[in-house]
């Protein structure tokens, strides 16, 4: 059998994840997230915060959850079940930089924890920073033009 | 390209130690010492691993009645970058040390090696490991341990173990009769998550070589162990067979399938890791060997020789298969 035929033939039989349940279980999850998040920025703003600060609060608190449930070691446990529902939301973000800084905790501050925590999150920043400005660029623009 | 033969090599000792998952799997009995801390009671997990292969060498050296001073030579390797967690662990042992890097296939390597010394006469002596812990070679080549992924049904899961063997020229119940050294091979299988399938062709080439050149035939042994293709390799491995026409009369398993229960353990694929054939053959298989319940084996251990770097590069997973055959005395 040559190569290209091998690869074909074993990615061919390769058993696949179960996407349809992947995908109820995700969405279902990251529903849930969401819904966690809409009942904290109204929380916030029952507490007398203004509009766009509860929703930022809502934001924070739910970075912090992540955080804690990561370090706790309970987060890697229920993203297996739930999967991007976990992940996508800001709580993925949160994920990723926490558990490569519990990791690292061994090497130190500096070249562990400082040097390793963006390992994962870190071409979210670098691209997301990047995209931000081009869309910057493009908004500048088009205002320009509209006069 | 002959197989090696040797005349005076036995496997007179194994030794075995795990974590908790293996402690809960089919062979968690059998295992002469097993941890619950993955820790190990260290404060990383490299250092962890170290630990267990001290561990595994004092358990060893206690079986054997031998004194650390009387051990001629450590031959053996692991996961981790520069072998750390075999070096650090022969650092407390006065005997000389061989750092060996084969991936999974260390086992193998490492008996096939030190059996080379013992049977020279250059050494009475020595002793040949491989270890490997599930959090430090996470760590090294997946994602972080907390990192909240779900992992694809063909993956395999690192075993956190190590197997330790006592090679010696005193005749014991165990004999190291033959040896094949593996060729490396790739198959253009770039998936690192598929390491089972990356592995298959390097085993069936070793496999397929032994049989050719040593005029054997599968039913002569009655246990036929590639390392660690798991599930996926396995009957990927299986199918190749019938396609080359050797036919391995129902003697053929895998160490990555016997260590972990797929029906109550989230395992996916099986084991890997170097410790997992070690683990099998230190507990099952000299068990098994020992009791007569099998006369005849042939341990292939195999071996994805890939770095997260090389897999970033999109290089396909080069891998080496090295046969190794024991027989009881």
């Amino acid at each position: 059998m040559d190569k290209n035929a091998f690869v074909k033939y074993a990615t061919g039989r390769e058993k696949r994840s179960p996407s349809l349940k992947n995908s109820i279980l995700a969405f279902i999850s990251g529903g849930l997230v969401c819904l966690a998040g809409q009942g904290l920025a109204d929380l916030y703003k029952m507490a007398g915060m203004a509009e766009k600060s509860s929703a930022t609060l809502a934001s924070v608190t739910l970075v912090f959850l992540a955080g804690l449930f990561t370090g706790i070691g309970c987060f890697d446990k229920a993203a297996k079940i739930c999967g991007a529902g976990l992940l996508v939301p800001i709580t993925g973000f949160s994920n990723a930089v926490t558990s490569p800084a519990i990791d690292a905790k061994s090497e130190g501050f500096i070249m562990g924890v400082g040097a390793e925590m963006f390992k994962i999150a870190g071409p979210v920043v670098v691209y997301g920073n990047l995209v931000a400005v081009v869309y910057g660029i493009i908004y500048y623009i088009s205002l320009c033009i509209a006069g | 390209m002959a197989i090696i033969t040797y005349k005076n090599v036995y496997l007179s000792c194994a030794a075995s130690v795990a974590g908790k998952l293996e402690s809960e799997g089919p062979l968690g009995t059998m295992f002469d010492s097993t941890e619950a801390d993955s820790y190990f009671a260290k404060d990383s997990w490299e250092q962890a691993e170290s630990e267990m292969v001290r561990r595994a060498l004092n358990i060893l050296l206690s079986k054997a009645k031998m004194s650390d001073k009387e051990v001629e030579l450590i031959l053996g390797g692991d996961l981790l970058n520069q072998c750390t967690a075999t070096g650090f662990a022969a650092m407390t042992v006065p005997s000389p040390y061989l750092g060996l890097y084969g991936a999974c296939s260390t086992a193998a390597e490492a008996l096939m090696i030190g059996s080379l010394f013992v049977d020279s006469g250059s050494f009475s002596n020595a002793i040949a490991l491989a270890s490997s812990h599930f959090c430090s070679s996470e760590r090294q080549f997946r994602f972080p341990l907390e990192y909240g992924n779900q992992r694809p049904p063909m993956s395999q899961t690192t075993v956190t173990g190590t197997g330790a063997f006592l090679l010696r020229n005193a005749p014991a119940e165990i004999q190291i009769t033959k040896a094949l050294p593996g060729r490396v091979k790739e198959d253009g299988i770039t998936d690192a998550n598929n390491m089972g399938a990356a592995m298959t062709t390097a085993a069936v080439d070793t496999i397929l070589r032994f049989f050719d050149e040593s005029k054997e035939y599968p039913g002569d042994y009655d246990v036929i162990a590639t390392g660690d293709l798991g599930k996926e390799g396995y009957e990927l491995a299986s199918e190749l067979f019938v396609k080359c026409g050797l036919d391995l009369c129902g003697k053929y398993t895998d160490c990555g399938m016997l260590i972990y229960d797929y029906n109550n353990q989230d395992v996916n694929s099986g084991g890997s890791g170097c410790g997992c054939s070690a683990c099998v053959l230190a507990t099952l298989f000299t068990k098994k060997l020992k009791k007569r319940e099998i006369k005849k084996m042939l341990l292939i251990g195999t071996g994805a020789l890939l770095s997260p770097k090389t897999v970033l590069q999109k290089q396909p997973i080069p891998s080496v298969a090295h046969l190794v055959a024991l027989e009881r005395v």
